[in-house]
């Protein structure tokens, strides 16, 4: 009897739902096509399980003086929340064994933690300071953060061919006060849902940035990493490149090598 | 020193066989080496008390790891030399000690540093090391600790255990040097409580933990007070009495509580301990918060407001800094490529209006591997009973230069 009910009721419900949405059915909003786009984005890119990655960012101004920064990462990826990350630094020399540690999370702001090896000190610091500059590069913190489809609204824009291939121009906004983007316009491709290029605005509604991701390489037959990406920012003529030299999947990395004792003895 | 040296040895000889045993170990070998000059704005208070002072740091690290980094070693040394103060020229072994990595433990054996607390104007809860005291104004600078320190990773927490063998002596500036009291420090005749003298065992242990937006810890420490208290005695001196001051060390058990909470752009602190010893049983507190404000004038920098609250107890003017004092500090991190940094802060006592003291630091990269830094300090006061008193002539400017290598 129960059971007659709830399948009454249900029925009545898809008929009113069919009925308000009929349009819908017929022609897909911008904003279904961009959530859509960006589910499957995600979902190309579950279950790589953990990673680590040896890295460079070559830092250039506009008089084309340039820096190198090396770095290890450490990466988790967490179902249902944002993934874990630890970063190793190694140069430039003075911050030698100086590590981050993130938890980032989809709906609220990230934990992180800075170990300071001269101190031998774990400060537990802001994440609200996502826009600004990680490491005097272009790259701030919050473009290096893992994908989440929660922190942005989708629109679709257009088709259009990046790099020769078929590609989705999709219109992502953060959700998030504090992202120093009012949004980013971001080209994926739809053979393997893999980005192209971002563009990035400001603020003030103006373009600040643009980043390229170049070298696609294959791993575990599933997952795409670029192994080089090219920040450029149009408002200072400064740039990095950031290149992953070696990058190993499935480790055998754990939640347990992902908290403040792990990062207190970073190598 | 000849227990610390045996600790050192045998660290050195498990750690040798350990390595023996390791299939691949990998080593690395990093450090720095820093060229410093003081400038004193006044003369001192004691004629002997020189006006410059040049000085040549070095610190290496020694790193080696194997049993696929569950084991490792670091031994990290360290000398200076310097110009005018016999006592400031020194060496000491920050770090000398094996780590083994377990499932859910860790457990380090030898000399190493350890940190507690959260708080950036005093450090009340951090107890392990005794603070090098002739080698930083600010006391962030640590005398190598032998111990054996077991930590056990759990779901509600971590525990931390400690068993350290042997106290270290600090050595206080000689009559050359700046940053003393009038009279001398007799640093090399100090008295313990403890029969056993600077080679009693202390113990302690610690509970932390992250709870969503809250990092907590809880610590109780039994053993010798690492701050001395300094008993005038007359001692004959070619042939002459002379007045110094004799360092006591008193045995003490405290409790400590370091809470940050990160909530926005807010980190807000509070450490508290509660001493107890034959001479004295206090309370003393520091607590405020770090404010940071991203990206101002519409630049990258980002500009941080620090304010703590001192609060300690005691009456005595004589050895308590923070009684009832309020530090303001001022953070610019630059997010330039050289890294650059700027920090202001000042001490104001509440009790004495006269009284204050003050400190610039700022650094940068010249590239990858020099950097300079400015550090600076003032000290005001009108109260000769305070402790800053001995410190009112002290005012410096100090410029170093780093390799880091």
């Amino acid at each position: 009897m129960l059971k007659m009910k709830k399948l009454a009721s249900l029925l009545v419900a898809t008929t009113l739902l069919g009925g308000l949405f009929a349009p819908g059915l017929m022609a897909q909003t911008s904003q279904e096509k961009g959530l859509e786009i960006a589910q499957q984005r995600k979902a190309h890119d579950l279950g790589w399980g953990d990673s680590v990655a040896t890295t460079t960012m070559l830092l250039r101004n506009q008089n084309g003086d340039e820096s190198l920064r090396k770095m290890r990462l450490k990466s988790l990826e967490v179902t249902d929340d944002g993934d874990k990350g630890l970063t190793i630094f190694d140069q430039p020399r003075d911050v030698k064994g100086t590590a981050f540690l993130n938890f980032s999370h989809a709906n609220k702001p990230d934990d992180q933690w800075l170990y300071l090896p001269a101190l031998k000190r774990v400060k537990r610091i802001s994440s609200r300071n996502k826009s600004g500059p990680f490491m005097g590069s272009e790259f701030s913190y919050e473009d290096l953060s893992s994908f989440e489809i929660a922190k942005y609204r989708h629109n679709f824009l257009r088709d259009e061919a990046i790099n020769g291939e078929d590609s989705f121009v999709v219109e992502q906004i953060p959700t998030d006060k504090n992202s120093g983007y009012t949004k980013m316009l971001v080209w994926i491709d739809k053979s393997h849902y893999r980005v192209h290029k971002v563009d990035f605005y400001d603020r003030k509604r103006t373009l600040l940035k643009t980043l390229k991701f170049e070298d696609y390489k294959l791993y575990l037959d599933k997952y795409w990493r670029s192994q080089l990406m090219k920040m450029v920012n149009h408002q200072t003529g400064k740039s990095t490149d950031f290149a992953t030299q070696k990058l190993t999947f499935k480790t055998g990395l754990t939640d347990k090598d992902f908290n403040k004792a792990t990062l207190k003895r970073a190598r | 020193m000849n227990r610390l040296t045996k600790t050192a040895l045998t660290t050195a000889l498990v750690s040798g066989l350990m390595l023996s045993f390791g299939a691949t170990a990998e080593s690395e070998l990093t450090g720095k080496v820093v060229g410093q000059s003081r400038f004193f704005s006044h003369s001192g208070a004691d004629p002997r008390q020189a006006d410059n002072q040049l000085s040549l740091a070095l610190e290496a690290v020694w790193y080696s790891s194997w049993n696929d980094d569950m084991d490792s070693v670091v031994f990290k040394p360290f000398f200076r030399f310097d110009s005018e103060d016999d006592e400031r020229q020194h060496g000491d072994i920050r770090e000398l000690f094996w780590l083994h990595v377990g499932d859910g433990w860790e457990l380090r054996t030898g000399i190493n540093k350890v940190y507690w607390g959260v708080t950036e104007s005093q450090h009340l809860v951090d107890v392990i090391n005794q603070t090098d005291r002739i080698e930083s104004v600010d006391g962030e600078q640590k005398l190598g600790q032998p111990m054996v320190h077991l930590s056990l990773l759990k779901d509600w927490g971590t525990i931390d255990a400690f068993v350290l063998p042997g106290f270290r002596e600090p050595r206080f500036a000689s009559a050359e040097g700046r940053f003393r009291p009038p009279l001398p420090i007799a640093d090399h005749d100090s008295q313990f409580e403890s029969s056993a003298g600077n080679g009693h065992v202390d113990f302690a242990l610690r509970w932390s933990h992250t709870i969503e937006d809250w990092d907590v810890g809880l610590s109780y420490f039994d053993g010798t007070n690492r701050d001395a208290d300094f008993i005038p005695t007359v001692i004959p001196q070619d042939g002459v009495s002379q007045l110094v001051l004799t360092p006591y060390y008193a045995q003490m058990q405290q409790f400590g509580v370091d809470v940050q909470a990160t909530i926005e752009s807010w980190l807000w602190k509070f450490e508290a301990i509660y001493r107890d010893t034959d001479v004295e049983s206090f309370t003393s507190v520091t607590a405020g918060f770090e404010y940071t404000i991203v990206g101002i004038f519409d630049s990258v920098w980002d500009l941080g407001l620090l304010t703590e609250y001192q609060f300690d107890q005691r009456d005595d003017l004589i050895i308590v800094p923070g009684q009832n004092d309020l530090f303001f500090g001022s953070r610019i991190a630059f997010n330039d490529e050289d890294g650059s940094e700027l920090l202001i802060g000042v001490v104001q006592d509440l009790d004495d209006s006269g009284s204050r003291s003050g400190l610039l630091e700022a650094s940068s990269r010249i590239n990858d591997n020099w950097k300079w830094r400015v550090d600076a300090w003032f000290f005001q006061t009108d109260e000769a009973n305070d402790i800053s008193y001995s410190l009112r002539r002290d005012d410096f400017v100090q410029l170093s230069l780093e390799y880091y290598f």
